[in-house]
């Protein structure tokens, strides 16, 4: 079933607020598109759309977590990361408040929106804010997994969700553990970690590889920060080619990480696949296209590479 | 209310302000001086803080938007017993609780942690929409300085809780008329506030940010306000109290060497 990961979050919060009298929901005015108003209709005593001012609701936020609650603060990924990079770093993280941030929209599968709407940035910046844990899952169980994992952990979260239905790729009845990595696939040619929409299109490219004769392994890893260091390792150790798949400047994010884990626990040459410039408008299925990561694109950048 | 004692106490936490900062070497003594008849009152008047009740948010709460003003909040804390006044001497050194600007999580008494200009009064509204969830009677104040409100935020955060009928949030505007370039009409001018605050939808009360009275009367007259959160535009001289530092930019951010702080803590005992 195809569902997105935004309407899954949506539906997880809805459960969650009834369960859970310290969750509030906050929004600036986009609570119809990040699904934060299927939650606020469950408890709107507790929903606040603080309207276009994303400074401000990450503010309020923090007093709200400073008197004991737990705020999930929606936007658009660009608007409640990099617009208010300074408020989450200095009234949230610092003083170690339980914020949690969703940022719905990212990546360049935004689509026609083009590049002011196209968060590719948000891991990089959100990464580097100590004490912020940052995880990025790629189908609806996924997403719902975490969801309820940041609402127990005492601490500030960003969450990456995008807004297109994707595939579900793993089973209704899955046990998470979102702090560790998930190999979906295994193969003996090249380990291939991905993350968020990148692993349906990562797992793609390995049907058509496989086609070929070429087995790869698929990596799904949502919990970017803190990192799963242990089992990325491992996989590092047993592959020679490398890859990191994510609709995401190429600087910063999980490519950045994977590359970091690598350089200190299992030295390796690593190819990352993302974004290497801004987008542009277009269907997000055209966009994926265009910038090579559709199944497709990432079949022939990892077979570019392995030849 | 015994302005005798009020004014014994801001004296108190004046000649505190310029010792911190002079033993530092650092800190921020204009703006710190210019807020201490607000901070004397409110601690000693209006909020029913204690070192007993210090650790809970079962009792008024504080938000210092103005962080860099942290001298004038430590050293009340100090008068008011919440801490030792001799930890004033560990301001702004290595491992201290007395972080440059305060940090929440160090300090008892410290409501949030401030510093980056213009966010506190977020945090301030979360905390109304907090203690309104909570069924917590226990009003919010912030203090913002009048050049902080050349942030943006300060008016979205003055949107929201006039438009979340906050009427147990009191911002306290610190109108010194100055900000480290100068003069706020000579570098942008954030007045007039009166009017601004009105067109928000607050309740807005204009004191003389040293008359203990004036104070005490507005924040009486905050607490009786229904529907929409209030206002209190406060003038106040910067530096008040030290000779060479009244209304004088320069004095925002830099400490006085031993023989000025000889001379600020004279005119501060004489006060």
């Amino acid at each position: 079933m195809a569902k997105a990961t935004r309407d899954a979050y949506g539906e997880e919060l809805a459960k969650l607020v009834a369960e859970n009298p310290k969750i509030v929901i906050l929004d600036a005015d986009l609570a119809g598109s990040t699904k934060s108003a299927v939650g606020g209709k469950v408890a709107p005593e507790r929903f606040f759309d603080m309207g276009i001012a994303e400074a401000n609701m990450i503010g309020v936020s923090a007093g709200l977590a400073a008197s004991g609650f737990i705020p999930f603060a929606s936007s658009f990924a660009m608007f409640c990361t990099g617009r208010v990079w300074e408020q989450v770093r200095n009234s949230v993280a610092y003083p170690g408040l339980n914020v949690k941030i969703v940022g719905s929209h990212s990546g360049i599968s935004v689509g026609e929106d083009g590049v002011t709407h196209q968060a590719i940035e948000d891991i990089s910046i959100m990464r580097s804010i100590t004490g912020l844990q940052v995880y990025v899952p790629c189908d609806q169980y996924e997403t719902k997994a975490v969801i309820d994992y940041v609402a127990e952990h005492d601490g500030p979260c960003y969450v990456r969700l995008g807004r297109a239905a994707v595939d579900d790729v793993y089973d209704a009845d899955k046990v998470f553990d979102v702090t560790k990595i998930n190999v979906i696939r295994k193969g003996t040619k090249a380990a291939v970690f991905a993350c968020g929409l990148m692993v349906q299109k990562t797992l793609e490219a390995a049907e058509l590889l496989a086609k070929e004769g070429i087995d790869i392994t698929v990596i799904d890893v949502c919990a970017i920060k803190p990192s799963d260091e242990e089992g990325i390792a491992e996989v590092l150790a047993e592959y020679d080619q490398i890859f990191t798949v994510e609709e995401h400047s190429v600087m910063g994010g999980l490519g950045t990480m994977i590359c970091e884990v690598a350089a200190e626990r299992c030295p390796k040459k690593i190819h990352r696949i993302g974004m290497y410039g801004f987008g542009e408008s277009g269907s997000w299925q055209d966009l994926l296209k265009e910038y090579n990561l559709d199944g497709e694109g990432i079949y022939n950048q990892i077979k570019g590479y392995m030849e | 209310m015994d302005i005798k004692q009020l004014r014994e106490h801001a004296k108190n936490i004046r000649i505190n302000i310029i010792k911190q900062v002079s033993n530092a070497k650092s800190g921020h003594p204009g703006g710190s001086l210019g807020a201490t008849d607000i901070l004397t009152v409110l601690y000693f008047e209006v909020m029913d803080i204690t070192a007993e009740n210090v650790k809970t948010k079962d009792r008024d709460r504080f938000v210092l938007s103005k962080g860099h003003a942290s001298p004038a909040l430590y050293a009340t804390l100090a008068e008011k017993g919440i801490i030792p006044a001799e930890e004033l001497m560990t301001f702004r050194k290595l491992h201290t609780r007395l972080q440059g600007h305060p940090d929440m999580h160090s300090l008892p008494g410290v409501d949030m942690s401030t510093g980056s200009l213009g966010q506190g009064l977020s945090a301030a509204v979360g905390m109304a929409l907090a203690n309104r969830l909570n069924k917590n009677d226990h009003r919010i104040y912030a203090l913002v300085g009048d050049g902080e409100a050349e942030e943006g935020q300060i008016w979205e955060a003055a949107m929201a809780a006039h438009h979340y009928k906050l009427d147990n949030l009191c911002a306290v505007i610190d109108e010194n008329g100055l900000q480290i370039d100068g003069w706020t009409k000579d570098v942008i001018s954030p007045a007039p506030f009166k009017e601004k605050f009105e067109a928000f939808g607050w309740h807005v009360i204009e004191i003389d940010g040293h008359d203990y009275e004036q104070i005490k009367n507005a924040f009486d007259e905050a607490k009786t306000v229904k529907g929409r959160p209030t206002c209190i535009v406060a003038k106040t001289i910067k530096g008040k109290g030290v000779s060479y530092m009244e209304n004088v930019a320069d004095w925002h951010g830099k400490a006085p060497d031993a023989k000025l702080t000889e001379v600020a803590l004279k005119d501060l005992e004489g006060m």
